[in-house]
């Protein structure tokens, strides 16, 4: 990655006229005024055609809504706006972070084992159900639940197999990410095999991904874990940017490297885990904006991290737009979305500065 | 002592009152439930078949992605997969009344959908003839054309009683979901492939397991069927005599031996509804002749 490949003296020489940080604010004031945008948008637009405008005017002239409008504005539109807002951050700073900690192009959430570890709990939920301990109980709650759980749990155990004489090594935390990984994907293959066919249904659209089912109460569970890393993730720009020197180079300039993985990995699982707990299997956000903005921007944490936010909440909202009403009033599992607008895109912009991205 | 009475007197009054305030609402609540239903969403194929059966067609306003019978159905707006509806999608169409086979979902969305008090009515699933009858009493009630699906229920249950009245075949058939890529994934008990062919009087070549299953090549030499039962597919999915026998399981059982295989459309075999009587004339039918 371009932290890891340009050399250390070059970057602080060319500070002077380097500093790319004008560009960084431009692109923070641009993605914002692009999330207001696009959150304007979701809010407006949908495929029951109740007007926000019509519906603001009935507020101010203090008119009564009518139920349906209510329903459609206040417990459907506006809860899956803010979610939209909420993973999509949360997923484009974890992979911001998880690049900058493993000073690797490629690595996004699931590297941490966190997808495999949710797919499997959101698997486990769906197949075996109420006949798990608890699952009646949690009802509706327990897919969301179990993926939480297993996002954390993968996470963990990676990182107690990675950590020795308190020292986390990343390289082996990568290399057994790929165990771990295989070794949960093959458990779910296992209960996709048990499943019938309305449960397949239910596993393939939750990898699919979708934010249909936003509700208050998910946004409150989900909001702190995900803000909370949100408000952290400023004070580990610093280190993070010290990191691309290399961990020792690191170490001497007086990075806490050991807290800062620590913190990184422990932000991250909170906040994908919760994101892939409420959504499902989004893909692509991770990966694709943390590497938008540093084309854009360079590779300064202290800009990256929050442009990162910003871009990736508004991204994922121009996505669910389309998911919502480009099929209605059936719905395209947003996932698809993410991986066809992102993918491609991606792809281009590689091609046109292959330089940046070369390793 | 008379304070008192003056008080049982008060408290009389209020609960006559409050009795007749009560009796009044539910009496116009159920006026408001009998100015019976015109925007209707039907969710799933054979509660939408019956909803054309019962002639109430011109009261539909969507479907959903398995509607595919009648033909006409089809120019409906499709509101997707039953268990991903889309809140906002659904009521985009404005309903008044939402029709659908059991397990529709996500709850989220069922939990707007009474937010915004649109009745969703769910009609019960399964596999037999009983079955066919309470879904087919299920919708009528819920449209409020209950005489005419007393009517439809005894001429559906009637067609099925006849079909099922004729020599039991007691073939073993083997009902093969998919083949891809030389797995075989056959229906075991409790689906209704199985109830299909035991109302046609054949024996489910699989037993031991419920629901859809890959079967190893040796579970299918043990099941032995007589007939291979596929669902009718064109393009891609579709599976010609020649790829099916050139299995070397399906080809050394019975059934690979005589070239036993019988295709018919999935929603009509598969549906339990309006047309499973003539489904399972049909297939006794073709089982007969497909028969030794």
């Amino acid at each position: 990655m371009a932290l890891a490949a340009e050399p250390a003296p070059d970057f602080g020489g060319s500070r002077a006229t380097g500093d790319r940080s004008p560009a960084a604010r431009l692109l923070m004031i641009g993605a914002a005024l692009l999330l207001a945008v696009t959150c304007l948008a979701n809010l407006a637009m949908g495929p029951a055609g109740t007007s926000l405008s019509g519906a603001l005017a009935d507020i101010i002239q203090g008119r009564e809504l009518s139920l349906r409008d209510r329903v459609v504005l206040w417990d459907i539109r506006l809860p899956r706006m803010i979610l939209a807002c909420l993973v999509g951050a949360g997923l484009a700073v974890s992979g911001a972070i998880l690049q900058g900690l493993f000073r690797n192009p490629l690595a996004d959430p699931g590297i941490v084992g966190v997808s495999a570890g949710a797919s499997l709990g959101a698997v486990t939920a769906i197949v075996l159900g109420a006949t798990l301990p608890f699952g009646a109980w949690l009802g509706r709650w327990l897919v969301p639940a179990m993926a939480f759980l297993g996002a954390w749990m993968a996470t963990l155990l990676l990182y107690r197999i990675a950590t020795r004489a308190g020292r986390t090594s990343v390289a082996t935390m990568l290399l057994a990410g790929i165990a771990l990984t295989a070794l949960a994907m093959a458990m779910t293959g296992f209960l996709v095999y048990l499943a019938d066919d309305a449960q397949l249904r239910d596993v393939t659209f939750w990898n699919m991904g979708s934010l249909a089912g936003a509700t208050w109460d998910k946004i409150a569970i989900a909001a702190p874990l995900i803000l909370l890393p949100m408000v952290v993730a400023p004070f580990l720009a610093h280190g993070l940017n010290g990191l691309a020197l290399g961990e020792a180079a690191a170490g001497h300039i007086g990075i806490p490297v050991q807290r800062l993985k620590r913190s990184a990995i422990l932000m991250v699982a909170m906040s994908t885990g919760a994101a892939v707990a409420v959504s499902g299997g989004i893909g692509f956000v991770g990966i694709v904006v943390p590497h938008l903005v540093r084309l854009a921007s360079g590779p300064d944490h202290r800009y990256l991290l929050p442009n990162a936010a910003i871009l990736g909440a508004a991204l994922l909202l121009s996505a669910d737009l389309v998911s919502r009403t480009i099929i209605a009033p059936a719905e395209l599992p947003i996932g698809i979305l993410t991986a066809v607008i992102g993918g491609p895109f991606f792809l281009f912009i590689l091609l046109r500065q292959r330089g940046i991205v070369d390793l | 002592m008379k304070s008192l009475s003056a008080l049982s007197w008060m408290h009389l009054l209020l609960c006559t009152v409050l009795t007749l305030a009560m009796a009044l609402s539910i009496m116009t609540a159920g006026q408001a439930g009998a100015g019976s239903p015109q925007r209707i969403v039907s969710l799933g194929g054979s509660v939408t078949e019956i909803v054309y059966a019962l002639d109430q067609q011109d009261r539909l306003v969507a479907r959903d992605t398995t509607s595919n019978y009648p033909a006409a159905a089809q120019d409906l707006p499709d509101v997707g997969y039953i268990r991903r509806l889309s809140p906002e999608g659904l009521l985009s169409v404005e309903p008044d009344l939402i029709l659908a086979e059991d397990g529709a979902g996500p709850p989220e969305t069922l939990d707007l959908l009474r937010a915004s008090r649109i009745p969703l009515i769910s009609v019960p699933m399964g596999f037999d003839r009983d079955a066919v009858k309470a879904k087919i009493t299920a919708v009528a009630e819920a449209l409020g054309v209950p005489a005419r699906g007393a009517e439809l229920a005894q001429r559906v249950t009637e067609e099925i009683d006849l079909a099922t009245r004729q020599e039991l075949s007691g073939q073993r058939v083997l009902f093969i979901l998919t083949l891809q890529d030389g797995r075989v994934l056959a229906s075991g008990t409790n689906t209704a492939a199985d109830g299909i062919m035991s109302l046609a009087g054949a024996v489910n070549a699989v037993e031991g397991f419920e629901g859809y299953k890959l079967l190893t090549d040796e579970a299918i030499l043990t099941a032995a069927p007589d007939v291979i039962l596929m669902m009718q597919s064109e393009g891609a999915r579709a599976v010609s005599d020649e790829t099916l026998f050139s299995q070397p399981a399906i080809a050394a059982t019975p059934a690979g031996q005589n070239r036993a295989v019988l295709r018919m459309d999935g929603m009509f075999l598969l549906g339990f509804s309006v047309r499973t009587g003539q489904a399972v004339t049909e297939l006794a039918a073709r089982l007969h002749g497909s028969g030794s």
